[in-house]
């Protein structure tokens, strides 16, 4: 039986796009065409962001914000010029709301520790959702540990949707701080994250979007949505590794104490009392990941020359087109079939271990995660140990969904005889 | 397709599919549990011991295919053999996996031969060795969670 597949949309030139991305152009494994649909666990870097950094090191190279030389001056500049264009990518109201980390986790444990020890206390409740990733769940739980405060879960139906009615019931007069994932990168649902910012705000309880998945696929505004904090990762959108952005309303920033100490952090210092600097350098303790600054604005800046909504809809196209294709496989289930979902496919194919299936696709070419995702929870309320997972990138494309449907169908092959 | 069926071969699909020994012991001298947290691969092995002879041994658990019927072939292998001969066992079966010379010939080895494919895929080698290094605790009397990630 052959689905009836949605129409081909034929505005967006993806072959183009393909062109800008070097590595999808090598081959492995003994000549196989590299597919990559692991992008939910890291993106691909377009030759713009990798000449980026060969550039800051080969001509702009230096400290940010200490010498005087014409070089720290570049990189001073390249590196806040950078803050600049992740405030208007997500339309904050200022670059003093822009704090520069090592990722998303590190975001989330910034809050956890420099908003959150000040203001969860013992009795006090921190709200997240099922679907967290770990890096959205174990911060809380140390913070709660240590306070004596109470970490509680608003549960997912069957098709991985958050139940707003049981997320209602969970905000309490205790709810301080509210923590989700605006997409979530186990299953792909998308939260009505405008929604639950304004039940947690009308409840009196900040709150925290774990971004990671939302950035790639999502246009930001984090004016619009009217959240406390957004933190995201730069590798997730093209950028390099190891650097990423907390957001936080600066009224909120500014109460805060600082995360860590260190150089750049500070104002003066002398062995009986330390001033702290100004936001959002009161958070970036230590020489900043620059190239990782810089190579992000470029990554940001080719996003939005393609335009996020013309690659949402394009990934929104792969998405219908790999759903329906993978449902022509006998045995296989799909994990997650919420309304709203970002391009993320989970799934278990029955007698088959997903650890066997990334190997089998593997020996195709084919990059898929297989594991639990950082979502052990998440796995245990659909009872499953692990899943397949291809996740879908603005340089994907259904021939690539093609070759993993053609990919599987040998696993079963292999597996059934 | 050729690597492919020099992993999956015969036997481990066959053990995979129908794991042998694959239940509780009620009288197990020795009950330890293997994890691979990260892959998810969670078995526990039970060891029946006579003296130093392995009288009877079995496992439970659930994980990817290499991994379960490694733990199959393993209780078929070591059941009723002496406990130093299973440790050697063990030994011999690691340098199969990691790819090192074994010296012994196909036949020697048995069953154990189907896991030479392994060596040519270094992200499955933990998942082979996990029953034998839970195995291989059970022997040494530790109690401790078994890991080889």
């Amino acid at each position: 039986m052959t689905a009836v597949l949605p129409e081909r949309r034929t505005a967006y030139d993806v072959e183009r796009i393909r062109r800008d991305f070097p590595i999808l152009h090598r081959t492995i494994r003994g000549g196989k065409t590299l597919v990559y649909l692991d992008n939910a666990a890291t993106t691909q870097k377009p030759q713009a962001v990798i000449d980026r950094l060969i550039r800051y090191y080969s001509e702009e190279n230096s400290n940010v914000h200490r010498g005087v030389h014409y070089l720290s001056e570049v990189a001073t500049a390249a590196y806040e010029s950078a803050r600049t264009t992740v405030k208007r990518f997500i339309n904050a109201r200022d670059e003093k709301e822009i704090v520069f980390t090592r990722g998303t986790t590190e975001s989330i444990n910034l809050v956890t520790n420099a908003w959150g020890r000040r203001n969860v206390g013992a009795g006090d409740e921190v709200l997240i959702t099922a679907i967290e990733h770990h890096s959205n769940i174990v911060p809380w739980q140390l913070l709660c540990e240590e306070k004596g405060a109470r970490l509680r879960v608003a549960p997912v139906n069957d098709a991985g949707e958050l139940i707003l009615d049981e997320f209602a019931k969970l905000l309490t007069p205790r709810t301080r701080i509210v923590a989700f994932g605006h997409a979530s990168n186990a299953l792909g649902t998308i939260n009505p994250v405008k929604k639950m910012i304004a039940m947690a705000h009308a409840n009196g309880s900040v709150v925290l979007i774990d971004g990671a998945q939302g950035v790639p696929h999502l246009q930001i505004d984090v004016q619009d949505l009217d959240c406390d904090f957004y933190a995201f990762s730069g590798h997730k959108v093209y950028a390099p590794t190891g650097i990423g952005v907390l957001y936080g309303k600066q009224a909120l920033l500014d109460a805060m104490p600082p995360y860590q100490g260190g150089g750049d952090m500070i104002l003066s210092v002398s062995f009986e009392k330390t001033t702290y600097n100004a936001l959002p350098y009161k958070f970036e303790a230590g020489t900043p990941n620059i190239e990782g600054v810089v190579g992000m604005a470029t990554a940001l800046d080719y996003i939005s020359a393609i335009g996020l909504e013309n690659i949402a809809g394009h990934e929104q196209d792969l998405l219908r087109y790999a759903t329906a294709r993978l449902k022509e496989i006998p045995g296989l289930r799909i994990i997650g079939t919420a309304a709203e979902k970002a391009s993320v496919i989970s799934f278990t194919l029955e007698g088959v271990h997903p650890h066997d299936i990334g190997t089998i696709l593997d020996q195709d070419g084919i990059a898929i995660r297989t594991g639990h995702h950082c979502a052990q929870p998440l796995m245990m309320r659909f009872n499953v140990p692990a899943t397949g997972r291809a996740s879908f990138g603005l340089y994907n494309t259904r021939e690539e969904a093609d070759a993993l449907v053609a990919g599987l169908r040998r696993v079963v092959e292999v597996f059934r005889g | 397709m050729t690597d492919l069926r020099e992993l999956y071969q015969q036997v481990i699909l066959d053990h995979n599919r129908n794991p042998r020994n694959f239940k509780e012991l009620p009288a197990a001298s020795k009950k330890v549990e293997g994890y691979n947290p990260l892959c998810g691969d969670h078995y526990t092995v039970f060891v029946e011991l006579d003296g130093d002879v392995i009288k009877d041994v079995s496992f439970t658990g659930n994980g990817c295919a290499i991994s379960k019927s490694s733990a199959s072939v393993m209780t078929t292998t070591v059941k009723g053999k002496r406990t130093d001969e299973a440790e050697r066992l063990f030994d011999i079966f690691h340098k199969l996996v990691t790819g090192e010379t074994v010296g012994l010939s196909e036949a020697e080895l048995g069953r154990l031969a189907a896991f030479s494919g392994v060596s040519e895929f270094p992200a499955r080698v933990k998942c082979a060795i996990l029953a034998w290094h839970t195995l291989h605790s059970a022997l040494q009397d530790e109690q401790e969670v078994v890991t080889t990630e």
